[in-house]
């Protein structure tokens, strides 16, 4: 096991361009599930790859177990990863996809049946070994590629967007095994997402990234309730966080916070009229999109999500009075779009 | 609605069977006038006692095959073809697949290399041929002149490309695969331009250098493609006659000469039809069977 750090790493593709990441600083910790959560081109996929050995930085540092690998090959630094793609060997069996590293390792071939079995007993594919890839489906693949990566047994693993070929049902299935396979092996993990209910779910720290900066990194809770800039608070959460513009500043609430005035309990609350344009019916809960009435807000659309044990009577087409706690609000600077300390609301 | 309907009158068209056929047509006339008609006119002839010049013409039996299996000429046009075949394509699927690995990665000239290797396929055969004919000629070969510049052989010491057996069949190979490479390179960079980045990526990671990701990933992951390769480079060696006829005319003492080059020489040249007719026919079980090989291979290597 090993601590994965990078300093200043950065990474520009075109001379003069943007780049693709920039500038970042990042650790993790002894075991940690880390992910990096960003939406398509925000370089998590890029920076996941410079610490792989796959690109080389620009710019920058890379440090595994607390040595400068910037230099190394893949090989030398004991990293293990799991493509999008799986990047299965199409003409090696299973057994031989995953005894591969071992054999490019030079690992001594009397081990490599009980390693092999070891691995594919672990995440229950002892049965598929005969078979090739192509006569696999999608779950069995990824496990596939999974045993490939934890038979040599690294010291860090690299998962890129591994359930994004998996179709809904399977995802959520193969989430919750991943979450299992990494308490029990215990490496440290770095694994990337655009999806952020599997970011909030299985990190224990989330990276969220923008165009190549990160933006915030924090646990799951702390990226939720208090995103470090309106980036964070938009795209995470859906529907997004509510934001409202007011002279220097801007006001944020979820709209989960954004709740009929009457339900309210706490005794700080911020009151508006709320015109609701349409709903959606999703089962467990309702979303209203609707807009702002009265205030300087006018006309302002705003999205409020009502839980199903929430009283019906929320139609579209009706106004009523809503409210959001204090506590619930979120401040940013509007200049800069950083988080601002909390303080007394600019309108009356 | 309106938009839909021309579309299925065109589809309607297109299903009739008139216009089907119609183009269809021009594909089924090129095959039954230029090669079937001559196919089965060499196995009538094959058959037969037919000369040119001769009027009359009689059916012989087996006769031809058994004059021609008797001929040292022809076993040594046999082997000739057999030997000429393989040499040249064990060296063209090792350049072209080397070519091919070395074209891949992105660098300044690229192109124009790309370009430049392609152009021996592009020339025509004789045009090619008779340039390296000068290249290889017995009085004017650039390549003697510069290995006595360079003090390797004493002036009239040099070896003689054309003109001696062994030298000969290896410049009418070398020549072969010099028009074979750039083919088969174009053919190699489809295949290995068809491997997804990630898996050289992953066997990178998995700790394979860059032998065991040739050998044990890329190659065995482009074996179809070197298949397809191999076949049509294989029919275009064996049944070639254009480099042997235009370098050596099959000598010096028949030591390049291959079965089409033999057919030629005995049917056309020799007035021989019939025995010129029996010749190449020995080249259709050959090819069929390799064919058939080739295919079944393909077929069985098939990846994804």
């Amino acid at each position: 096991m090993a601590v994965v750090e990078t300093r200043n790493l950065t990474k520009v593709f075109k001379e003069g361009a943007l780049g693709a990441v920039n500038n970042v600083n990042l650790e993790t910790r002894e075991g940690e599930f880390l992910v990096f959560l960003g939406p398509s081109g925000s370089g998590k996929t890029t920076l996941l790859r410079m610490i792989a050995g796959l690109e080389t930085p620009t710019s920058g540092e890379i440090l595994i177990g607390g040595k400068v690998v910037n230099n190394l090959s893949p090989r030398e630094r004991r990293i293990a990863m799991v493509f999008q793609s799986y990047a299965l060997y199409p003409h090696l069996s299973v057994y031989k996809n995953i005894a591969f590293p071992l054999k490019a390792q030079g690992v001594k071939k009397e081990l490599h049946r009980e390693k092999v079995e070891w691995a594919s007993g672990l995440l229950g594919i002892g049965h598929l070994l005969d078979r090739k890839p192509r006569e696999l489906s999608g779950g069995e693949r990824q496990r596939v590629a999974l045993a490939r990566a934890i038979v040599r047994q690294p010291a860090v693993f690299l998962l890129d967007e591994p359930l994004s070929n998996l179709d809904a049902k399977l995802r959520a299935s193969a989430r919750e095994e991943l979450e299992q396979f990494h308490k029990n092996v215990g490496t440290t993990t770095i694994y990337v997402t655009h999806d952020q209910i599997e970011a909030m779910a299985m990190g224990d720290r989330v990276v969220v990234l923008h165009q190549g900066v990160v933006r915030q990194i924090g646990t799951p809770k702390e990226v939720y309730e208090d995103p470090a800039d309106t980036f964070v608070a938009t795209f995470l959460g859906s529907p997004p966080m509510n934001l409202l513009e007011s002279s220097d500043v801007i006001i944020g609430f979820r709209p989960e916070s954004f709740l009929p005035f009457e339900l309210i309990s706490a005794n700080n609350q911020v009151k508006f009229r709320y015109k609701i344009n349409y709903l959606e019916y999703l089962g467990a809960e309702r979303v209203l999109y609707g807009t702002l009435e009265g205030s300087h807000f006018e006309s302002k659309e705003i999205i409020s999500r009502l839980s199903w044990t929430m009283p019906a009577g929320y139609e579209a087409g009706s106004v009523h009075d809503f409210a959001v706690a204090e506590a619930d609000l979120r401040f940013f600077n509007r200049s800069t779009g950083k988080r601002a300390e909390a303080r007394a609301l600019p309108w009356p | 609605m309106a938009i839909g309907r021309p579309k299925i009158k065109s589809l309607q068209a297109a299903e009739s069977p008139l216009l089907g056929g119609a183009m269809f047509s021009p594909a089924v006339l090129y095959i039954v006038l230029l090669i079937g008609a001559p196919f089965v006119l060499a196995i009538f002839y094959a058959f037969s006692d037919a000369r040119i010049g001769s009027t009359t013409l009689h059916f012989v039996g087996l006769e031809n095959f058994r004059s021609i299996l008797q001929s040292p000429s022809f076993r040594k046009a046999l082997q000739n073809s057999i030997v000429f075949t393989i040499c040249a394509q064990a060296i063209v699927v090792v350049c072209s697949t080397m070519l091919s690995i070395a074209l891949e990665k992105k660098f300044r000239g690229r192109g124009l290399l790309r370009f430049l290797i392609l152009l021996p396929w592009v020339a025509p055969v004789s045009l090619g041929s008779i340039g390296w004919k000068w290249i290889l000629d017995s009085i004017y070969s650039v390549i003697t002149w510069v290995l006595v510049w360079l003090h390797f052989y004493k002036p009239y010491g040099a070896p003689m490309w054309l003109g001696q057996p062994h030298l000969a069949m290896a410049s009418v190979i070398l020549v072969h695969c010099w028009r074979l490479i750039p083919f088969a390179t174009v053919v190699m960079l489809a295949g290995s331009s068809a491997i997804p980045k990630e898996i050289p990526e992953a066997a990178a990671i998995d700790g394979a250098g860059f032998w065991r990701t040739l050998f044990q990933i890329k190659i065995p992951m482009m074996l179809p493609i070197i298949n397809v390769a191999v076949l049509f480079g294989t029919i275009f060696t064996f049944t070639d006659m254009t480099v042997v006829y235009i370098l050596t005319a099959g000598g010096p003492f028949d030591s390049t000469q291959t079965l089409p080059s033999l057919a030629f020489a005995t049917g056309i040249q020799g007035s021989d039809l019939a025995a010129g007719a029996a010749i190449s026919l020995f080249l259709v079980p050959v090819l069929v069977v390799i064919a058939y090989l080739m295919l079944r291979m393909a077929h069985r290597a098939e990846v994804v």
